[in-house]
């Protein structure tokens, strides 16, 4: 049950992207099509789950032992940057089918603030690693589902004729806004579950 | 191109957050109020002074093929040491823009610059270059946030403009961000044409 919180929570409530606001920049870059938008989705729920599980591991057992808590930034996003490059070699050897599919957007994943801010916030949340990972896994699925609803809106709205100086950069950053509020509707939803499940 | 060219190329015709559109995270994040998107203007600017600096330094001894490892080992040192300054002095402020400190990492300006302008210039003048970008992402942080503050709660830097209870507390929070910098940029697009 408190699994499902943390999904429910870190998916609805506080999405990554609407209301956090991390990852923006794939979120406007690759959300012009529901395809890619589903890769690169699928791209950063597989990184940032893994690289949340390595980040976490490393803290653990290297920085904190030997008191080298103020290296986190450096270590951190070295572990990341060498994470998705074995990843992008790794599955190029292993599944080539998968790679066709992902590969394009791992690079990207690396510039991606999401997976170094999770990391992060997973330490400072002091979770245990089995919640930290169901964590880092749940708001990268709020990502890839913010990213995929985002990329539907996009598709249909360059059908659509809009004033000049709007198109582009401004419109997506107002439907943006929009669906952040949409999202603003579900605050106060996980602490509805916690009474109804009965943990406090 | 002279310093003062580099200088203002960084603060009008490549102001990073209207016409580059980068570093959007804590531009959207931390600008809840003005003076917070001050010092996340501030913090960043550090940061890509030094970076650009060090890496102008060092780029003769820096290998082709490990080019973009290198420039983020020394952005991250920077940002470590913009860490613990802050912790130190103004922990208030840390706490509040919080876990955007460490972020300025990612934040693709400044590896943007390390790439494009100071791996392939000198000291003075990527010095110069970090400067005007800097300043320009400051402004415009700055004007975000002083927006968000006015419709949001009434103020500016915290002097009451119009009643509290005028405000709406939306721009204040997260579609407020993305809203106002959809409409700033719309403006900024306008102003340019004419």
């Amino acid at each position: 049950m408190e699994y499902l919180l943390i999904f429910i929570s870190a998916v609805f409530v506080n999405n990554v992207v609407l209301s956090q606001i991390l990852g923006i920049c794939p979120f406007l870059g690759v959300s012009k099509k529901i395809e890619t938008a589903t890769g690169m989705g699928a791209a950063v729920v597989f990184v940032l789950t893994l690289s949340t599980l390595v980040t976490f591991l490393v803290q653990k057992y290297v920085l904190d032992p030997f008191g080298l808590g103020y290296m986190q930034t450096i270590a951190f996003i070295l572990v990341i940057a060498a994470l998705v490059q074995m990843v992008e070699i790794i599955l190029k050897k292993v599944s080539p089918a998968l790679y066709q599919a992902l590969g394009v957007y791992l690079p990207l994943i690396t510039t991606n603030c999401a997976v170094l801010g999770v990391a992060i916030l997973v330490i400072q949340k002091d979770y245990n690693l089995l919640t930290g990972v169901v964590y880092a896994f749940s708001t990268a699925v709020g990502f890839a589902l913010a990213l995929i609803i985002f990329a539907g809106i996009r598709e249909q709205m360059s059908r659509v004729e809009l004033p000049k100086g709007m198109t582009g950069m401004p419109i997506a950053l107002v439907t943006a806004g929009l669906l952040a509020m949409a999202f603003m509707g579900f605050s106060g939803v996980d602490g509805g579950l916690k009474i109804l499940f009965g943990l406090n | 191109m002279s310093n003062f060219k580099v200088l203002m190329n960084g603060i009008i015709n490549e102001n990073p957050t209207f016409v580059l559109l980068l570093g959007m995270c804590p531009t959207l994040a931390t600008t809840s109020s003005a003076i917070n998107g001050l010092s996340m203007g501030l913090a960043t600017m550090f940061v890509l002074i030094c970076s650009n600096v060090v890496i102008a330094l060092l780029k003769d001894l820096i290998p082709d093929m490990v080019r973009i490892p290198s420039f983020i080992v020394v952005i991250a040192t920077f940002v470590t040491v913009l860490q613990m300054v802050m912790q130190a002095y103004v922990p208030d402020l840390y706490a509040t823009l919080g876990i955007f400190i460490p972020l300025i990492v990612v934040n693709c300006i400044i590896l943007g610059r390390a790439e494009a302008f100071a791996s392939k210039n000198g000291p003075v003048p990527s010095f110069f270059d970090g400067l005007g970008i800097g300043l320009g992402f400051t402004m415009a942080l700055t004007l975000l946030g002083a927006v968000r503050e006015l419709l949001g709660t009434g103020k500016i830097f915290t002097i009451t403009v119009w009643p509290e209870d005028y405000g709406m507390l939306m721009f204040v929070m997260a579609p407020g961000a993305f809203i106002i910098l959809g409409y700033l940029i719309a403006l900024v697009n306008k102003l340019k044409k004419s």
